[in-house]
């Protein structure tokens, strides 16, 4: 991991106070606050359309917030994206992968763009698994596979800070426990998860977040809540 | 924030200089003696082609500010100094057309260069309004709008300038000539149609911003009474939250 | 400027796997000129309609490209993947009108040929070439920089494919103006005549102006 500016390491990963991002006049993040420490995973629960997607872009400084202050590793959002950028990863619903290229060509791009060595690129290919098929193109591979590729590509600049969207949807139990060291808890990084399962998401998470309607619901440690509650945003 | 304060005295004003201009043109200017009567229809057109330009690089100009501060009203002047001078363009088309049919009794004349570059601006900017259009977040629409704008302003004296040298022009000498040997009596009147076509346009310009203003004012009280929120349907022209 | 060659890079690479846009911009040229062939119904054009010919069969191509220029990056994430990057915004458009600028030359080696084949009445000696080249650099700039430009603003609406050739054939009449001017008198009957050089001020002018513009803009079509 890069070493942290100084003064760094002591700030919280995340501090959201009154975030409100808008698309037009309506709101789709409206007055949501939470600190979450350095190292810890905040999971994130709600319907469609809660605004969970918006927040993981917002933290990720790929949409702007409007009103509230967003400390993303110590830095303010949007002034100073710039350091921000580079330090996240981002695995969400998109694999953010160009079809017709293969998975090494299209982590060599990434690579690049983000001033990594081409063995760091070996390297996470490795341990996501794709065995021969590193070459192929994209297009050829099963969601699955994308997925494992996608997950390479999140992690390939080692961010300090991980935001998934629902990273496991299309993977299978063994895909699942292949990537579990690389954006597990195990993985030491201070994540961001989208989720729908209660049961899981609770057990995985330090700290809980109920949106609905872009609004905070629900906002306690995880081991306090009762997968029940989560029940009852989606109702 | 209201802008209709000095609106009643810029419309008194432009309808006072334009009547003045229109009266001084049609009595008191000497018929000009190659093209005879016709040739009146000049104190609307290029007072009018000369204001819509003007608009078009003012929107150029609010659009630069947009973009530097952020701030939606200067979207919202770009877009109404635009919307504005495409109106006015279509009036400047369509004098124009009479007078070349007059002239030289053709509808369209494309060996007169500033006609023709008129009507590639007027034809670039018909396609702002369909851009604002197709793009639904308000936010990007502005952003994206203003980057158009100021492409296009700066095009506007490009295009002037490739245009004019492509063609030796036959331009009627009054117009080519205005300030050079215009005779007084041409003068005074086609000044003074420029100053009331401008004053028109900030009435107009004023009038809209006012109307723009006042809707969203509204809107927002009612949103702070009931509650209950109006529908606003996809729109082209920019939404502002009046503070 | 990193940056800008990495971005080039996996454009010419993507290209390469999987031609798309060259190929498809290079029959639609010689296809336009066929059917110039029989709407002109003139077996041998030279001078002002060789010359128009030449230059809207190039602009429609070019509108052809800059409709597909970033539809990869919309439809695959390459914008979110390339913002996430912490690299200069501008680096983008740079990498844009620069792999537009290559398409074209690989299309202009198709397309010329192909018209000295197919239409052009006199002869071609390495005098017309040499001017045609410098001529057609000049004119691929211009297209080049509109392309990128106007290619990121349409392919954020939803109208993309109306959009864009809307918005860039305005802006490129002055392009098609002076080179067409230019073009004229080298593709004369009589062999390449001198070429008037205040339409090659004019185009450079406009190429300048609006590469400086575009330069300037174009973070703002990234942000969200």
């Amino acid at each position: 991991m890069s070493p942290a500016p100084p003064g760094e390491e002591a700030a919280p990963a995340i501090e959201l106070a009154g975030l409100t991002r808008r698309y037009g006049l309506r709101a789709a993040l409206e007055d949501v606050s939470l600190t979450l420490p350095a190292g810890a995973t905040l999971v994130v629960f709600g319907p469609n359309g809660a605004g969970k997607s918006t927040l993981l872009r917002v933290l990720a400084t790929l949409l702007r917030p409007h009103a509230g202050t967003t400390r993303v590793l110590g830095h303010e959002l949007p002034k100073d994206g710039w350091a921000v950028r580079g330090r996240v990863g981002l695995l969400g619903h998109d694999p953010l992968l160009y079809r017709d290229l293969s998975p090494r060509e299209n982590l060599r791009f990434h690579a690049r763009l983000h001033g990594v060595g081409d063995e760091r690129v070996e390297e996470v290919l490795d341990a996501v698994r794709l065995g021969l098929r590193t070459d192929d193109p994209l297009h050829t591979f099963s969601r699955g596979m994308v997925q494992r590729t996608a997950v390479a590509r999140a992690i390939l600049h080692d961010p300090a800070l991980l935001l998934l969207d629902e990273p496991r949807a299309n993977l299978d139990p063994a895909a699942a426990e292949l990537v579990e060291p690389l954006i597990g808890a195990a993985s030491g990084r201070t994540r961001v998860i989208s989720s729908h399962d209660p049961a899981g998401g609770l057990a995985e998470g330090d700290l809980a977040l109920g949106l609905v309607g872009g609004r905070t619901a629900l906002l306690a440690p995880a081991g306090e809540i009762d997968p029940a509650q989560i029940g009852a945003l989606y109702r | 924030m209201t802008y209709g304060n000095r609106l009643r005295a810029t419309s008194i004003a432009a309808a006072l200089v334009l009547m003045v201009a229109f009266g001084l043109a049609f009595f008191s200017a000497k018929i000009e003696a190659d093209q005879g009567f016709s040739q009146k229809i000049f104190y609307v057109h290029v007072p009018m082609a000369i204001v819509a330009l003007c608009g078009f690089v003012f929107g150029g100009i609010m659009a630069i500010q947009h973009l530097r501060t952020g701030l939606a009203k200067y979207d919202l002047k770009s877009y109404v100094a635009i919307h504005l001078s495409v109106v006015l363009g279509v009036g400047v088309l369509l004098t124009g057309a009479i007078w070349a049919k007059a002239a030289w009794g053709t509808w369209f004349e494309w060996r007169e260069p500033t006609l023709v570059s008129f009507l590639i601006v007027f034809l670039l900017y018909c396609t702002y309004q369909p851009l604002r259009f197709s793009i639904e977040d308000p936010e990007k629409q502005s952003r994206y709008a203003s980057v158009f704008a100021v492409t296009a302003g700066a095009f506007v004296p490009l295009n002037f300038l490739a245009v004019r040298l492509a063609d030796p022009y036959i331009h009627p000498r009054v117009l080519n000539q205005a300030g050079g040997d215009l005779p007084d009596s041409f003068r005074l009147p086609f000044y003074l149609g420029i100053l009331g076509m401008a004053l028109l346009f900030s009435a107009l310009y004023q009038y809209e911003l006012s109307h723009k203003n006042s809707r969203a004012q509204l809107r927002q009280l009612r949103r702070k009474l009931g509650g209950e929120e109006e529908a606003v349907g996809r729109s082209a022209a920019p939404q502002v939250s009046s503070s | 400027m990193r940056t800008v060659l990495t971005l080039l890079r996996k454009e010419l690479l993507l290209e390469r796997k999987v031609p798309q846009l060259v190929p498809a911009m290079a029959l639609f040229s010689v296809t336009t000129f066929v059917v110039f062939h029989f709407a002109l119904q003139q077996r041998d054009v030279d001078g002002d309609l060789a010359a128009g010919i030449l230059v809207v069969t190039l602009l429609f191509a070019t509108i052809l490209g800059i409709n597909r220029l970033y539809v990869a990056d919309r439809e695959e994430g390459g914008f979110d993947a390339f913002l996430l990057a912490p690299v200069d915004r501008t680096a983008l458009g740079v990498a844009k009108a620069l792999t537009l600028f290559a398409f074209l030359v690989l299309v202009e080696f198709v397309m010329v040929p192909a018209f000295a084949i197919l239409l052009f009445g006199p002869g071609v000696g390495w005098e017309l070439v040499g001017k045609l080249v410098l001529v057609l650099a000049m004119v691929n700039v211009g297209l080049s920089v509109i392309g990128a430009l106007v290619g990121a603003l349409a392919i954020q609406t939803r109208a993309r494919d109306l959009i864009g050739p809307l918005v860039a054939l305005p802006l490129l009449v002055p392009v098609v103006i002076t080179a067409a001017r230019a073009l004229s008198p080298v593709l004369g009957a009589d062999g390449p005549g001198a070429m008037e050089g205040q339409f090659l001020a004019v185009l450079g002018l406009y190429d300048l102006v609006f590469g400086l513009l575009a330069y300037a803009l174009f973070d703002f079509l990234l942000e969200d």
